[in-house]
């Protein structure tokens, strides 16, 4: 244990990406999806979607994404969730609680998650043949942990959004799109909301 | 010794524990900030805010539990415990009794990242600022399950006023934040960041605290920063959450007992956390006053002299409070823990005296690291002081807002204070780069 921690302390950083974290989280992840569905109590149901939220945000601090991390707990569970708890709270719990959980949709939405999860399973077999692919030289996805960015992270995102040293960055414009249109959706909500401004 | 315990003391070491990637001692820190916090909570808060509310209401407050009621918070925290834990009949069983928790554990996880000093935190991450917020913002959902589960009304009003409250005065103070983030990046390299130990080297290097950088901007958003950090620990003038006078206890009136100590224990921990952001952020963390220009080693060694000043200072208030005791045999047991009390202060003080001397070199000896440690952390606990003795004269001081008022202030004034504030300090920051 000890020659590892001091290469770590020597590198100046220490790996924490280990697959019991990355377990642990995924397992939480999932038991707390799971409830969310199952649940008969909406703010049961609010609750356990929380924790998944947080697991979600642990599993972007393993891939070195500490911005998108702090981001999902400050909108999602922070700040969305309470909202939600917020009406929640309001809706009469009593009569919501006797409906069956599982209506007739149910079959469409097994559908639904087979296809996706077909999806996936296809991406990752497509993935393993692309993986360092003669023809271009490229795989489908980059080296899980190739370097340690996240002593930048926050810094590269950043530059990505809004260009460095005077000039546009990648995704400048996307971004502005993105803001104007949530800037409409607030709008939006204050005129049908107030009858008179 | 083993070598994950001697490698950290290495004096080259300068770092906090996280950064260097020792789990023993990144341990050992959270063990030492958690118990510190919890006790100064308990005894140390407890005590100071019902012996100064009850001098500002020209009181005694407590005197009878120990000398000067000093044994009070423990008779206290002991009742609670002993006392009988109801959980109403209707109430939802689990979310009631994990709604303090919740708070709890939202209140106490910030405190890995506050920077004591330079090495002196659990870790620094790179989203230092943006995690406490965040985590800090979590305190709300246990205030609001806690009112919900409580199946009462007089809880479930106070959760919904207190989640209204806090989410509309979170926008206000992240924006004030990120104008003194902002501050950071006004260096050759143009990079800012979000690190809490590097928003306070940012204002070492750049020679000034941010609260009086481009005066008045770093003022008025830092006290835009203090209003707000009011009303998200729910404290008066905006502690309509708990409204006695309308709402009987809000959100916590249906819990007793050691559950209810869990929601005081949160929302003090939690007062601490804020104060310490809004000393990082805006009052230079851990340098003490003036270090560009009262620097070298002989203002650092009279630097390093204010700690145990300070206790030996508290220790002749206890001595002075010992002599004055009455002179009748009741007081006997009490002239004894009192002038015991000073001693062990004295001793303290004592203690601090001699490390200050013995570390006094510059050299990276063990001896001058502990001694520059101790600095920093009295520097920021001083500054954190501050803020919590504010909270207590706010408490004494002003009635509380109605809820519209509330909602008022929070909307039409200090949001677009902030958000013009903010524009000001980026059009400036960019003239000036």
């Amino acid at each position: 244990m000890n020659s590892g921690l001091n290469s770590a302390i020597n590198a100046g950083m220490a790996p924490v990406a280990t697959p019991w974290f990355f377990y642990a989280l995924a397992g939480v992840a999932v038991v707390s999806g799971v409830l969310v569905i199952t649940r008969r109590n909406a703010v049961h149901s609010a609750l356990a979607l929380i924790v998944t939220l947080l697991a979600v945000s642990g599993l972007y601090l393993m891939l070195y994404a500490p911005f998108v991390a702090g981001v999902q707990i400050i909108v999602y569970a922070g700040g969305i969730m309470v909202l939600f708890l917020f009406v929640i709270m309001l809706v009469n719990i009593e009569r919501s609680s006797k409906e069956r959980t599982f209506n007739r949709m149910w079959p469409v939405g097994l559908a639904a998650a087979c296809a996706l999860l077909a999806l996936f399973v296809s991406v990752i077999v497509k993935g393993r043949a692309l993986l360092n692919d003669p023809m271009t030289g490229k795989a489908l996805w980059p080296d899980p942990v190739k370097k340690l960015a996240e002593s930048s992270n926050t810094q590269q995102i950043a530059n990505m959004l809004y260009g460095e040293a005077g000039r546009m960055g990648e995704y400048t414009f996307a971004f502005e799109i993105a803001s104007l249109l949530l800037l409409v959706a607030i709008l939006g909500a204050v005129i049908m909301t107030k009858k008179k401004i | 010794m083993p070598n994950f315990i001697t490698s950290y003391l290495d004096p080259k070491v300068t770092v906090t524990p996280g950064e260097a990637g020792n789990q023993f001692w990144a341990l050992v820190y959270v063990f030492i900030i958690f118990v510190g916090v919890a006790l100064t909570v308990m005894w140390l808060l407890n005590w100071v805010e019902r012996k100064a509310l009850a001098h500002f209401q020209v009181r005694l407050g407590p005197m009878r539990v120990g000398p000067h009621g000093l044994l009070q918070p423990f008779a206290d925290a002991l009742k609670l415990i002993l006392k009988e834990d109801i959980i109403p009949a209707q109430a939802d069983q689990f979310v009631f009794w994990v709604a303090p928790m919740i708070g709890l554990l939202a209140s106490f996880t910030v405190y890995t990242v506050i920077p004591f000093g330079p090495s002196q935190a659990v870790s620094d991450m790179n989203i230092g600022i943006l995690f406490m917020l965040g985590v800090s913002s979590l305190g709300v959902l246990g205030i609001v399950v806690a009112g919900w589960a409580s199946n009462s009304h007089y809880p479930l009003i106070g959760a919904l006023r207190s989640s209204a409250q806090m989410v509309s005065y979170e926008v206000a103070m992240g924006l004030a934040v990120v104008s003194a983030i902002l501050m950071t990046s006004m260096n050759a390299s143009g990079t800012g960041t979000l690190s809490m130990i590097g928003i306070v080297r940012a204002q070492q290097q750049q020679g000034i605290w941010f609260i009086f950088k481009f005066f008045p901007l770093g003022l008025i958003a830092f006290v835009i920063f203090a209003i707000a950090m009011v009303a998200e620990t729910n404290r008066t003038p905006f502690d309509l959450a708990e409204a006695e006078s309308e709402l009987t206890a809000g959100y916590h009136t249906e819990y007793s007992g050691l559950r209810w100590s869990l929601f005081m224990l949160a929302e003090y921990a939690a007062m601490i956390a804020v104060s310490s952001i809004a000393v990082t952020l805006w009052l230079g963390g851990w340098m003490h006053p003036f270090p560009n220009l009262l620097n070298g080693p002989v203002w650092e060694f009279i630097f390093s002299l204010f700690p145990g000043l300070t206790f030996l200072g508290v220790a002749a208030i206890a001595f002075i409070g010992t002599a004055r005791m009455p002179a009748h045999s009741f007081f006997k047991i009490q002239r004894i823990g009192l002038a015991v009390f000073a001693a062990v202060l004295g001793f303290i003080a004592l203690l601090l005296f001699v490390i200050a001397v013995a570390g006094r070199s510059a050299d990276a000896s063990l001896a001058a690291r502990f001694r520059e440690g101790i600095d920093y952390v009295y520097w920021f606990l001083l500054k954190v002081a501050v803020f919590i003795y504010l909270f207590i004269w706010y408490r004494a001081t002003w009635p509380r807002y109605r809820f519209d008022q509330l909602m008022k202030v929070g909307w039409k004034v200090l949001l677009p204070i902030s958000l013009g504030v903010l524009i000001v300090t980026a059009i400036v920051g960019v003239i000036f780069s």
